[in-house]
């Protein structure tokens, strides 16, 4: 078989064979083994290019002679954050070197990381502009193609408002790039703009930032070197962040560490686990609750830490005593004496780090999931040090960026919210009027009312897109879109895949339904052929990251700055520029650019970020200058490898500083902040990057202190709990007096008549935050964490079966929440809940389904699919069968089988090929979401347009999946939902 | 002089693939042609391991000894080169070597064999260092830059190392005393008729 998951020997032949007949041409076009001496120039195969369509000649080898240039990027696949150190010659990306200097991947890479240079050769990289037209993919201009739309989007505005309109942005932007979409989607007058976080950790972030603070990872990869135990669970790093792995197995190594790994599936890490856990998909409160109950049965959890500096442990343990090792185990099918095992190490052998990715989150109750993680590492004072704490390893190179800037419907900038104070900071960071602002939002002949609600009100996630373009706003008396919310006409996808989200049958629907389609890409993505639209639908060519410039935050944090390799190639052009070519045409760019050079259109990402470190206050993201950060990359060499620190051999413009100034950076670039490498860590002075629990919910509840009770950061002036600083507690502890004069001027101009309001995070003038850290204060306040976080749905975790359960006899137990309306969308997750164990749909789709990645892919799979050096070596969408279920069924290893899942169309079937293999248990069966360009049996590669189809289409597992979505933030339910498979 | 051999700690290989595509990276190999590729035994079960697989550069090579036309070289490194003007695809390599490293590109309708193909050790062939056609049929040529394979460079785990044999060899012995496991540097008794001992 062609999937190479087997011991056998690679086959070649099949798909290579008919590779040549694609439409592409062959690409063997170098041809070097056959035609010794030549290089051939292999891109004369794209005949039907004009000559000025191409750019450069071909990407060949070393000339010699000829000078190399080495530039620095980061490999824009996951969030470790690699370095990709391109050796170019006259313009030509010539070859990949190891780029030994950075501390985070020492010169390593993995399948993809070592693969990056074919995504700038780009054969099958969209060329030009294209529109459908009656059905046929036509060649269009720049010009014309931003004038149509522009013109398409100012219609649809007029007519229905500007949230008829989805901007579905990207975590493969810079973080200026990210930036500027937010701010394109604010000057247009929507929050409906969201971006693959939202379908990655966006469970995360609401889990991880209401317990203590910020949503992001607390440590680093690098820091898991000084783990004594290591728990992933719900993550598979050795296929999905290769890199990583080196951090962990050799941290395990020299500490002789634990390394458990509890997931449904037998991963590649799990084979290099000193334990393996598994459980049924989907029961992950359970779980962690049976961890906690040995802890607290055995009184292993940390007393001190927990009184000091965690609110609310009472109501989980009260929560935990549930869940006995019987329950757990008929719940989880984990036996209770495995549990008891995980349960002493994780709390005895310490420091202990928990690690998960999508395993976690991607699930109905994935905040909740997220939040009984927390509670274990606070049970057992596991954050906040060296070698432990919340090791959330993010999916995209700069998903943690896009976050923090803001793509999201629920916030502005840096987390800042959307209410009145935050619209009022951002707009005077903009220098721009609120009330234009305010104006630019709500229907059109709205209240300034109405429209200050819409500015307020949080838009429609990526998931829901589907919903709200083809519900009914109103229907039977019930609202189904929030009021106000139009539904979608208007789509503009810039960087994110089509089969990306749940119910793909529907979402063809509702993109035929849409007014207008944007796709903004290298690539056409699958949101080009899903559907059968016929007009309205655009293809922008965008360059990759490694054609332009900026920086990207790795999941830990750490910013990086990229230089451009080579020019864009073909036409495409950077994401920067479309963005202000767009805000152009709609009519508000020198609002949106006041304070943004912009050349030939084209911003200058270093003064977009300079603006950012005017506003990001709350993220402190204010220090982290383009020049700081182009220092990190110059001297990646001085940087340790475990603390990321440079040590005192280095010069002076990065001395002390940690790798890439992992943020919180406090306050401006001038005070030389070293960034945060671990958070909340009261080992470290804040100047050094030490820290606090942040003070997010105020001060007491029901009579009970939310400050810590003596602990406090090294060297902090108040040696017990504080809020927030804002100025009225400056003024309390006489501090303000510290302030210069020129901060006293800006925070009484942004203040006005409230000037005691004026908060660390909306003095424009840093002088806050200064000033807090002069007296070795958190700017942040220093709280408990919340292990109650009495404002989410479920304030403590608990249980609910998935939507889909394959135990209905549980569902009435351990219900999932009743219907309720969430981003605008109304979720009818209860009443799906419910259809399914009425009708037995456990019974006649008897397999649970989960989903995951693949190494040599990544996220939709259209960029990774289209690149030849690992087209090659994932050549078959397959789905991972147990060989006891394939017995039942007939099935053999490599054969082709049918898979379908209780919301397809009847008799409607996905076909794949089928690995039969123990490393699903029995009822389970495992997709990879790579894949797409087949659907439901029918091979759409002559939907693409000519020359740009991915070498490698199969079906999309989304095609499968089903209804489910977390309260919180609609993430989508991918890890946990049933399936029927036969041999075809 | 010294003589230069591969060690994959299989311990630590987690089947990422950098090798393989670091390798079609750097001298360009067209699809089909598979240098090195990743071999992973009882995949999905308990004991599961990866192990990275190339031309070993065997100490007397079994390849050579076969080869109708003597076109393998040993160079004073150690590393086992052939010349593609030589080489008629015979394909009586393939069948001589433990580790299935030769690999023939097809040539026209009826499947004959091309010129044999297989891992260089980043260090080209007959012709003159880094010229564009040592480039065209053998690809770069690292050693003579003094790198070392792009393959071992770029292993996200530095499972997979490459170097003078006697260094790689304690490298690997002082990572398995300080873990206090290892399964031995796989294939080097049958390459190098030597073991590591750890």
């Amino acid at each position: 078989m062609l999937i190479k998951r087997s011991d056998a020997e690679a086959v070649r032949g099949g798909l290579a064979a008919s590779f040549a007949a694609l439409s592409s041409g062959a690409l063997d076009r170098r041809a070097f083994l056959r035609r010794s001496g030549v290089a051939a120039g292999g891109l004369a195969a794209l005949g039907t290019l004009s000559a000025g369509t191409v750019k450069k000649a071909e990407a060949g080898p070393m000339q010699p002679g000829v000078r190399v240039e080495l530039r620095k990027n980061m490999c824009t696949h996951c969030s470790v954050g690699c370095t990709v150190l391109a050796e170019v010659q006259n313009g030509v990306w010539v070859g990949q070197e190891p780029a030994w200097e950075s501390p985070i991947n020492r010169g390593t890479h993995c399948a993809k990381g070592a693969a990056v240079r074919e995504l700038v050769h780009g054969d099958r990289r969209l060329k030009y502009p294209m529109k459908l037209e009656g059905g046929q993919w036509k060649r269009i201009s720049w010009a014309q193609a931003i004038d149509e739309i522009g013109d398409k989007m100012l219609r649809i505005r007029n007519e229905s408002g500007p949230d008829a309109a989805f901007f579905l942005g990207s975590a493969k932007f810079s973080n200026e790039g990210a930036y500027l979409f937010r701010k394109l989607a604010a000057f247009w007058g929507t929050n409906n703009v969201d971006h693959q976080a939202r379908i990655c950790h966006s469970t995360t972030v609401a889990g991880v930032a209401n317990t203590w603070g910020y949503g992001a990872q607390t440590n680093s990869y690098n820091d898991i070197r000084n783990s004594k135990t290591i728990v992933i669970m719900g993550g598979n790093p050795a296929e999905a962040h290769p890199v990583s792995l080196q951090h962990v197995l050799q941290g395990k190594e020299k500490n002789r560490a634990n390394l458990i790994v509890i997931d449904p599936r037998f991963t590649r890490t799990a084979a290099h686990a000193t334990e393996y856990v598994r459980l049924r998909p989907g029961t992950d409160i359970p779980l962690l609750w049976g961890i906690l109950w040995h802890i607290f049965e055995n009184g292993w959890e940390d007393k001190e830490f927990i009184r000091q500096r965690v609110y609310g442990m009472e109501e989980v343990r009260k929560e935990v005593a549930k869940w006995s090792p019987e329950e757990v185990e008929r719940v989880t099918g984990v036996p209770g004496a495995q549990l008891r095992r995980v349960a002493e190490k994780f709390a005895k052998e310490k420091p202990a780090t928990l690690i998960w990715c999508m395993g976690m989150t991607q699930h109905t109750v994935g905040t909740a999931n997220v939040r009984a993680a927390c509670a274990l590492l606070l049970a057992t004072g596991n954050v906040g040090g060296a070698g432990n704490g919340a090791n959330i390893f993010r999916g995209h190179c700069n998903v943690q960026g896009a976050s923090d800037f803001g793509l999201d419907t629920a916030s502005l900038p840096a987390y800042y919210g959307l209410d009145e104070g935050a619209w009022r900071h951002w707009c005077r960071v903009w220098e721009v009027d609120y009330e234009w602002m305010r104006g630019r939002f709500g229907p059109p002949g709205a209240d300034d009312a109405t429209r200050k609600r819409m500015m307020e009100l949080p838009g429609i996630t990526t998931t829901r897109y589907i919903d709200a373009t083809l519900l009914e706003p109103v229907k039977d008396g019930t609202r189904q879109l929030a009021e106000g919310q139009p539904n979608y006409r208007a789509m503009l996808v810039f960087g994110h895949g089509g089969n990306t989200v749940v119910r793909m049958p529907e979402a063809a629907a509702a993109l035929e339904k849409l007014d207008l389609l944007v796709v903004a890409d290298p690539h056409p993505t699958t949101f080009a052929v899903l559907h059968n639209r016929k007009d309205n639908t655009y293809l922008l060519p965008i360059c990759t990251q490694f054609e332009c410039s900026g920086s990207r935050t790795a999941s830990n944090r750490s910013v990086q700055w990229g230089e451009q390799i080579v020019e864009p190639i073909f036409e495409s052009k950077t994401d920067y520029e479309v963005i202000y070519r767009l805000a152009e045409k709609l009519g508000f760019a020198n609002e949106m650019f006041k304070n943004i050079t912009v050349r030939n259109k084209v911003p200058e990402p270093e003064s977009v970020l300079r603006e950012i470190n005017r506003g990001a206050w709350a993220t402190g993201y204010t220090g982290i200058s383009p020049e700081r950060l182009k220092a990190h990359m110059k001297y990646q060499r001085y940087f340790d490898l475990v603390t990321l620190r440079a040590g005192a051999d280095a010069p002076a413009e990065v001395r002390g500083d940690y790798y890439g100034l992992p943020w919180p950076c406090w306050g401006t670039p001038e005070i030389r902040h070293p960034g945060t490498h671990i958070l909340y860590n009261t080992h470290l002075h804040v100047k050094d990057g030490g820290g606090t629990f942040r003070a997010r919910f105020g001060v007491e509840r029901n009579g009970v202190s939310l400050l810590a009770e003596g602990s406090y950061s090294k060297g902090s002036e108040i040696q017990d709990g504080y809020p927030e600083f804002t100025m009225a507690v400056l003024k309390r502890l006489g501090w303000d007096k510290d302030l210069t004069a020129e901060e006293r001027a800006v925070i009484e101009r942004i203040g006005g008549n409230n000037v005691d309001r004026v908060s660390w995070a909306t003095d424009l003038s840093g002088g806050i935050v200064r000033v807090a850290l002069e007296h070795g204060c958190s700017p942040f306040g220093n709280a408990k964490a919340r292990a109650l976080a009495w404002n989410l749905p479920d304030p403590i975790p608990v249980h609910r079966e998935p939507i889909y359960s394959p135990r209905p006899d549980l569902v009435a137990k351990y219900p999932t929440r009743d219907n309720f309306m969430a981003h605008r969308v109304i979720n009818y997750g209860r009443t799906v809940q419910q259809l399914a164990v009425d009708r037995n749909i456990a019974r006649d789709f008897p397999i649970v389904l989960t989903t995951g990645r693949l190494v040599e892919y990544e996220g939709g799979g259209e960029e990774t699919r289209s690149n030849k050096w690992l087209a090659e070596l994932q050549q078959d969408m397959f789905v991972e069968i147990n060989p006891q279920d394939a017995a039942e069924r007939g099935i053999r290893d490599g054969q082709w089988v049918l898979v379908w899942g209780p919301e397809m169309p009847k008799g409607k079937v996905c076909r794949m090929k089928a690995l039969v293999t123990e490393r699903v248990g029995k009822g389970v069966a495992f997709m990879p979401f790579h894949f797409a360009g087949w659907f439901m049996s029918e091979d759409q590669r002559r939907k693409y347009p000519a020359g740009t189809d991915p070498i490698v289409l199969g079906e999309s597992a989304n095609t499968v999946t089903t209804y489910g979505f977390d309260p919180v933030t609609s993430m989508q339910e991918t890890k946990c939902t049933l399936c029927q498979i036969r041999a075809a | 002089m010294a003589r230069m051999k591969f060690l994959c700690d299989a311990d630590r290989c987690i089947e990422c693939n950098a090798c393989v595509t670091a390798c079609k990276n750097e001298h360009e190999v067209p699809w089909g042609i598979n240098r090195r590729r990743v071999v992973t035994i009882n995949d999905g079960k308990p004991g599961e391991r990866s192990i990275s697989m190339a031309c070993m550069h065997c100490t007397d090579a079994p390849c050579a000894a076969v080869c109708p036309v003597d076109c393998f070289y040993t160079t004073a490194d150690g590393v086992v080169l052939h010349s593609k003007d030589l080489c008629i695809g015979c394909g009586y390599c393939f069948y001589a070597c433990p580790f299935g490293a030769p690999q023939y590109p097809r040539l026209g309708n009826f499947g004959s064999r091309g010129k044999m193909d297989k891992c260089t050790y980043c260090a080209g062939g007959p012709e003159a260092d880094n010229t564009p056609a040592e480039y065209a049929k053998y690809g770069s040529n690292r050693l003579a830059e003094g790198k070392l394979p792009a393959c071992a460079e770029m292993c996200s785990t530095k499972a997979l190392l490459a170097g003078d044999g006697d260094i790689i060899a304690q490298i690997y012995a002082e990572r398995v005393s300080t873990r206090g496991y290892g399964s031995g540097a796989w294939g080097w008794r049958t390459a190098y008729k030597d073991m590591v001992s750890g």
